[in-house]
């Protein structure tokens, strides 16, 4: 042991206990960026598309927001539409957007890297999954333009109306919907396989599970979250193309429609609910969990300081994911299930409260008297926790039964899952992306222009989603086309809603910063330093910048501490690499 | 520091042990730790599926038809409660038999036995698909469907059809996996460790031991579509 007191540093890492990889080179242009089996290209593929289709679901918000701000006003939104537009938004912010961006984007190109790895376990797979994903958002965007548009049922894809006629799209759109969905899972549990495996048995000499950075913790866990809810998700899309195609009564009870009595027969629409939950709870923690273990990482580098409480905050992740697997009818309570159900989901739901507050007070004890650099990516994590503490109050309110029933459907639902499942892992995904740019691009982002983008995007969506508080409180429903005369609303509810829109479409526009910055930087902006950070994990520390396929040199690289030695009393430099043995620190 | 890291006890040295350098699993090959998952994930699906089966069994008003008097079959004159079925279970149980000799044969690198014993398993296999295909046909004969059926609730053909047809597709996967792989054994892939039939990757026995995982897990699920669907 060197003088220098680190965490866990020692000077050994044990021999290699398993050979090199065997690594396919593709010799090809198609084969390197097209068909590619480097987790990295694929991981590029992943975040592009995941854009691409995210921005589709914004400027279907925005549409949204016009009507709502100013009703009567555009003829090309009818009231179909509108529903259309709200269940597309939905679905595709929270599964192709989200998900795909978190586990296939950052996971691909993140776990290798940072667990020492030279790829996925099982490259060719993680290929397919990447074009298997591509198939589920091309069928979802068929789904506009069949007869019928897309499907109207709003993104829970609620039976019995999803599927009943007179719901916009309950033909075309909600088939090739649960389509989209199923071809999704199966193309993610691909991936999933791979990052899981890869985090359990493929990590570098000396990296235990419990020297691993935070941000591989959140995606490992979320990724197990997602193989073990997607499965809910499988069967009830299943279940309900049944019930469309060849008319099974699964989830469709009897019932008269159009006047007519339906074919269906004692179907029970509550089966969906649950099962649609037991897979929708889950999903607000992989989405979710990333983001924790990203921010962790970049409040840590960006203040030069350990995260504080490593282990906890590992517990954390762990117990947040077990416990989401029983929380899901906390959805429900207005369902017309058990009263008691609704006692022990509200039960669990507040008890999910104790991890989840342990990280952010660790994440304030991170910043606490550390040596806080504001560079971008850090304005996004310091934004994080402010939205994050935000929606997670709300969260309080909503998960006691008594409090929720009055607000149930309301703009204050909305307010709550946009501020702390939609805002806040959003601002994550900004400040990871601004973070490893220059790993990614090998070059700098214009930090002028980022800055723009963080001020407007951050005090953007608080002036979008506060002011839905009250509306929620006033007792505004959700999913409304227009509100027209209503005793309840107060006069000045419609301004509000016009202000609203109006920041929305700010924030919108804000966006184009965001892709401007991106595209031209990665042609235009100046080369960027192997570590800019000074940040302390492998995939600064790479032989390549931008790392070649097979990530590093010749030789893989070695670990000797955990992630977090910053600031190391004795050490001349305020940050260690994970993979500097203690005798070779230079000292102060 | 030494090489053996003395373990603290209680919990802490549980996790020191599971979190340990490089792998959590020792010795356990990336495809078989990926089996293990997918097969824990393929879990919840069909968990998902029994749940949705009983569930809309408890909630449908109307009769659920008696499986002994639905899956008997004539024998000799009389009516036999659930005979097929109990043929096709104890199929299936046998092919587990051979597989799991496949996979000891396949470690001691017995390439002509191994081939045997998997294309056994597969012809089993193949030959429950055949039976359930059988019990499907005489079904449909009798007028269930999907959407009705003559017995009573509409939900037994729909449950019925899903969940067994969701099941015989498993069977039918690994019937023609195990035909792959046993081809690799019969070509020596796995003995020189060669990219072979259908892959680039090196081939080693403990693919077969992978296949197995898959083909008992299908076997197991099968005993809990038994019980639920035919005995109660």
């Amino acid at each position: 042991m060197s003088e220098t007191t680190a965490h866990d540093a020692v000077d050994f890492a044990p021999p290699a206990e398993v050979g090199e990889m065997e690594l396919y080179h593709a010799k090809t242009w198609i084969g390197k960026y097209v068909w590619s089996q480097d987790a990295k290209v694929i991981a590029i593929q992943y975040g592009i598309t995941a854009i691409a289709i995210g921005l589709v679901a914004l400027v279907l918000s925005v549409i949204m927001r016009l009507q709502l701000g100013f009703p009567n006003t555009f003829s090309f939104i009818d009231p179909s539409n509108y529903i259309q537009f709200v269940t597309m938004h939905g679905m595709i912010m929270v599964v192709y957007l989200l998900t795909a961006l978190f586990l296939g984007g950052f996971g691909n190109y993140l776990i290798p890297l940072m667990v020492g790895a030279r790829d996925m376990v099982f490259p060719y797979l993680n290929m397919i999954s990447y074009w298997v994903y591509l198939a589920a958002v091309l069928i979802l965007v068929a789904s506009f333009f069949v007869p019928g548009g897309a499907t109207g049922a709003g993104w829970t894809l609620y039976p019995p109306q999803a599927i009943t006629e007179g719901t916009p799209g309950s033909d075309g759109g909600i088939i090739l919907m649960l389509l989209s969905l199923g071809v999704f899972i199966i193309g993610f549990t691909m991936g999933g396989l791979n990052y899981v495996v890869t985090v359990l048995q493929a990590r570098t000499r000396g990296m235990s599970l419990m020297r691993m950075p935070l941000t591989v913790w959140g995606i490992f866990v979320a990724t197990i979250l997602a193989l073990l809810a997607f499965p809910a998700l499988l069967v009830s899309a299943i279940m309900m193309l049944l019930d469309k195609l060849i008319g099974t009564s699964f989830f469709m009870p009897a019932m008269v429609s159009l006047g007519e009595q339906t074919a269906y027969d004692g179907g029970s629409p509550i089966l969906f609910q649950h099962l649609f939950w037991f897979f929708g709870h889950p999903e607000v923690y992989i989405v979710a969990l990333p983001a924790f273990g990203i921010v962790s990482d970049l409040l840590s580098t960006h203040a030069r300081k350990a995260i504080f409480g490593y282990r906890m905050m590992v517990w954390a992740i762990v117990a947040i994911g077990g416990l989401s697997f029983i929380v899901w009818a906390h959805h429900m309570y207005v369902s017309g299930m058990n009263p008691y159900f609704g006692f022990f989901f509200a039960t669990t739901t507040l008890i999910i409260a104790v991890p989840t507050a342990l990280k952010v007070y660790n994440w304030v004890l991170t910043l606490w008297r550390g040596n806080i650099r504001l560079n971008v990516p850090m304005l996004f994590a310091i934004g994080f926790v402010f939205t994050f503490i935000n929606g997670g109050l709300t969260g309080l309110f909503l998960g006691n039964v008594t409090v929720d029933l009055p607000l149930s459907d309301t703009y204050f639902v909305i307010a709550h899952f946009h501020m702390v499942m939609a805002v806040s892992p959003v601002l994550v995904i900004f400040g990871a992306i601004y973070h490893w740019y220059p790993k990614i691009t090998g070059r700098m982002y214009d930090d002028g222009l980022a800055k723009v983008h963080f001020w407007l995007t951050f005090l953007g969506t608080y002036a979008i989603y506060y002011p839905m508080h009250y509306l929620g409180l006033e007792g505004i429903p959700r999913r409304y086309f227009a509100y027209g005369d209503t005793a309840f609303m107060s006069e000045s509810s419609q301004d509000l809603n016009a202000a609203i829109t109006i920041a929305a479409i700010v924030v919108a526009l804000a966006q184009l910063f965001f892709i401007y910055n991106m595209i031209v930087s990665y042609f235009r902006g100046k080369k960027a330093d192997p570590n800019p950070w000074e940040a302390t994990t492998l995939e600064w520390q790479t032989a390549d910048n931008p790392p070649k396929h097979g990530n590093f040199g010749p030789e893989l690289p070695a670990v000797y501490r955990w992630a977090y030695d910053f600031g190391v009393p004795g050490a001349a430099d305020d940050y260690i690499p994970q993979n500097v043995p203690p005798k070779d620190v230079k000292k102060a | 520091m030494s090489e053996s890291v003395q373990l603290q006890p209680g919990l802490k040295g549980l996790v020191a042990d599971w979190s340990s350098d490089q792998r959590a699993f020792k010795g356990v090959p990336w495809g078989k730790a990926m089996m293990w998952i997918f097969l824990l994930s393929d879990t919840f699906v069909f968990s998902c599926f029994l749940v949705a089966y009983m569930s809309v069994r408890m909630t449908t008003m109307v009769e659920w038809p008696n499986p002994s008097e639905v899956f008997a079959l004539e024998a000799f004159g009389t009516p036999v409660p659930l005979l097929l079925i109990a043929i096709m279970t104890f199929i299936l149980i046998t092919s587990s038999g051979t597989m799991a000799m496949a996979v000891k044969f396949g470690y001691e690198k017995n390439r002509n036995v191994t081939f045997w014993l998997l294309i056994i398993t597969a012809l089993l296999g193949a030959s429950f698909v055949g039976m359930q295909a059988f019990e499907w046909t005489k079904l449909i004969q009798e007028g269930v469907r999907p959407w009705s059926n003559p017995m009573g609730a509409p939900q037994f053909g729909a449950a019925f059809f899903m969940i067994t047809g969701f099941h015989g597709t498993h069977v039918t996967f690994g019937v023609i996996f195990l035909i792959i792989i046993a081809i690799k054994v019969r070509r020596g892939d796995f003995d020189h460790e060669r990219p072979g039939f259908m892959t680039g990757r090196k081939g080693r026995y403990e693919m077969v031991e992978t296949m197995g995982l898959y083909w008992h897990f299908v076997d197991l699920v099968w005993v809990f579509i038994f019980a639920f669907f035919y005995l109660w």
